[in-house]
């Protein structure tokens, strides 16, 4: 079908083009050599080294990339269990229980990192980096269940029944067969988990201890307080960072996006 | 029984038989943690929000509606009511943005539909504070809008637009308005385009058309896009922070404000039940006007 007018393109071009605007002036002004970055002053790198001689910086980075990894990682067990799981037992509790795990990523998130600090101040957990991981979890956690879960449903439940049929135990079906099928699904949930860990400010700045900084917190004070030309550069890495793992999740999930 | 039949009645039997035992196993650990770290936390934010906050530090346990009669104080009532009025005008500017776009996408040919996809997820999956930094360069005294607008003799002066209203509008509705984009998007792929054609065909114009057919259709796209937007946009006190300046006051800011500076937690959580229960509500209007189980373009 051809459209009549091209005005409607048109309009997708220029409110593409508005939201591309910031994050290019971002990536633009990192290779600036001025410190003032109203002002262009030629093409420059030294921001980049700058960067990586910030030990407080780097350090924020390490601690960004171990929360990401130990959260997605606990996401992926109890999340691919749960889903395979639940479209299995026959509980009352079920359907509650999946509502309830999913509210994570359905309230405010300044709720989220509310209850969590009332909480775990009445638990009476130190602050850091195990609070971190706790309340990264369960927001990483929806992400990979209901992708699995989609997967699942797509899934032909006959394959499963034939290997117990054929005598296999419910554990070496699942290993041998269902897991296999299920991988991609489970590889995209984690790297959306680990991307959502990753952007992370509005819970971390909850539940984080005074000596534990992760990289979004670091940013966000600094936005407050007066930002260097070293966050330019360290900007527009993360956002190669996330362009590679939101292609990667998009491309590893390709196919029950499209059953969906 | 190793061989008996994968079919017929004996073996259903069978398979029932077997019953959930490893399975039950297996969703243990969502259970566990669902209840500890997500009921458990979301159950004390209630109790939390009917007792009295202690004089120096922490909380008494004693059971009192204050704080949510606090609410009611005509500081924090107002509050309630601009961030209503915030919202109000981002969910409408991003309806006004999102909805054509989304619209449009779905009248694009397969092809330009997926390549609009991955255009469309590269900002949205970029730091929401890279983002708003980007806008902080624009907006800046002096900055890129400044210099464009006196370069064009639009303006003699910098319009400082860092730290107004209007600054923290754009930011709400350039973060949001993604949400608005998939939802009516989703809703409009499955539209049938025969049925506005066959609209046209019997006379009406356009404008009819799109009102009696096409926007009717995508109702369900649009109100979940409003849910997905309106109530965020209450709670994303980051960026009235980062982009208002201390000017522009909003629930989240003051929930944020009561949990780490006045240290009245009671409160805090009486706030966030509040702010939770409109989520809920709206959420279960949406469901109940659009008779659907899932927020359409959520996964």
């Amino acid at each position: 079908m051809k459209n009549r007018t091209k005005l409607p393109n048109v309009y997708l071009g220029v409110v593409l083009a508005l939201m591309y605007l910031p994050i290019l002036l971002v990536i633009v002004y990192s290779f600036n050599q001025s410190k003032i970055s109203s002002v262009w002053d030629g093409f420059s790198l030294k921001w980049y080294g700058e960067l990586f001689r910030d030990k407080a910086l780097l350090e924020a980075l390490v601690n960004s990339l171990v929360l990401a990894s130990l959260s997605s990682l606990g996401a992926a067990v109890i999340g691919t269990l749960g889903a395979v799981g639940m479209t299995r037992v026959r509980l009352r509790s079920k359907g509650v229980v999946e509502y309830v795990s999913t509210l994570p990523i359905m309230i405010p998130e300044i709720i989220v990192g509310m209850v969590f600090l009332v909480f775990f101040s009445l638990l009476g957990l130190p602050f850091g980096m195990t609070t971190l991981v706790i309340a990264h979890t369960s927001f990483c956690i929806p992400y990979v269940y209901m992708l699995v879960k989609a997967r699942l449903v797509g899934l032909d439940k006959s394959l499963g029944e034939a290997a117990r049929d054929l005598g296999a135990s419910e554990l070496r079906a699942f290993v041998d067969i269902t897991l296999p099928l299920v991988l991609p699904a489970i590889a995209s949930g984690m790297l959306l988990a680990f991307a959502m860990s990753l952007d992370d400010v509005v819970i971390s700045i909850f539940v984080t201890g005074v000596n534990t900084n992760t990289l979004p917190i670091k940013i966000y004070t600094q936005l407050k307080t007066g930002v260097t030309p070293k966050i330019n550069a360290l900007c527009t890495l993360m956002f190669a960072a996330t362009v590679i793992l939101g292609f990667s999740s998009a491309f590893l999930g390709k196919k029950d996006r499209k059953k969906l | 029984m190793k061989h008996a039949p994968s079919f017929g009645p004996l073996a259903a039997k069978r398979r029932k038989k077997r019953g959930d035992g490893p399975f039950l196993l297996a969703v243990l650990p969502l259970y566990a943690f669902t209840l500890l770290f997500v009921a458990g936390p979301l159950i004390y934010m209630v109790v939390l929000s009917f007792l009295q906050r202690a004089e120096v530090w922490g909380v008494v346990y004693t059971f009192t509606p204050q704080n949510y009669v606090h609410i009611l104080d005509p500081i924090y009532l107002k509050t309630f009511v601009e961030s209503f009025k915030l919202a109000l005008l981002s969910t409408a500017l991003i309806i006004a943005v999102g909805y054509p776009f989304g619209y449009f996408m779905a009248k694009l040919t397969a092809k330009w539909k997926q390549r609009m996809m991955l255009l469309l997820m590269i900002p949205f999956w970029t730091s929401s504070l890279i983002r708003l930094y980007g806008w902080i360069i624009i907006f800046r005294a002096n900055g890129v809008l400044d210099k464009v607008l006196m370069a064009l003799h639009v303006t003699d002066a910098p319009l400082k637009l860092l730290y107004t209203y209007p600054a923290v509008v754009v930011g709400m509705v350039y973060a949001l308005v993604p949400f608005m984009i998939f939802s009516v998007y989703s809703s409009a792929e499955k539209l049938d385009w025969h049925l506005v054609e066959a609209a046209r065909d019997l006379g009406a114009n356009a404008l009819q058309a799109f009102l009696t057919v096409s926007l009717k259709l995508t109702l369900p796209g649009l109100l979940s896009g409003i849910v997905l937007t309106f109530i965020p946009s209450m709670g994303l006190f980051f960026i009235a922070d980062i982009l208002g300046g201390n000017k522009v006051v909003l629930v989240g800011n003051v929930i944020q404000e009561q949990l780490m500076k006045a240290h009245n937690w009671p409160f805090a959580a009486a706030l966030s039940v509040v702010l939770m229960v409109l989520t809920s509500l709206s959420i279960a209007l949406y469901r109940r006007v659009a008779k659907v189980k899932d927020l359409e373009g959520l996964v």
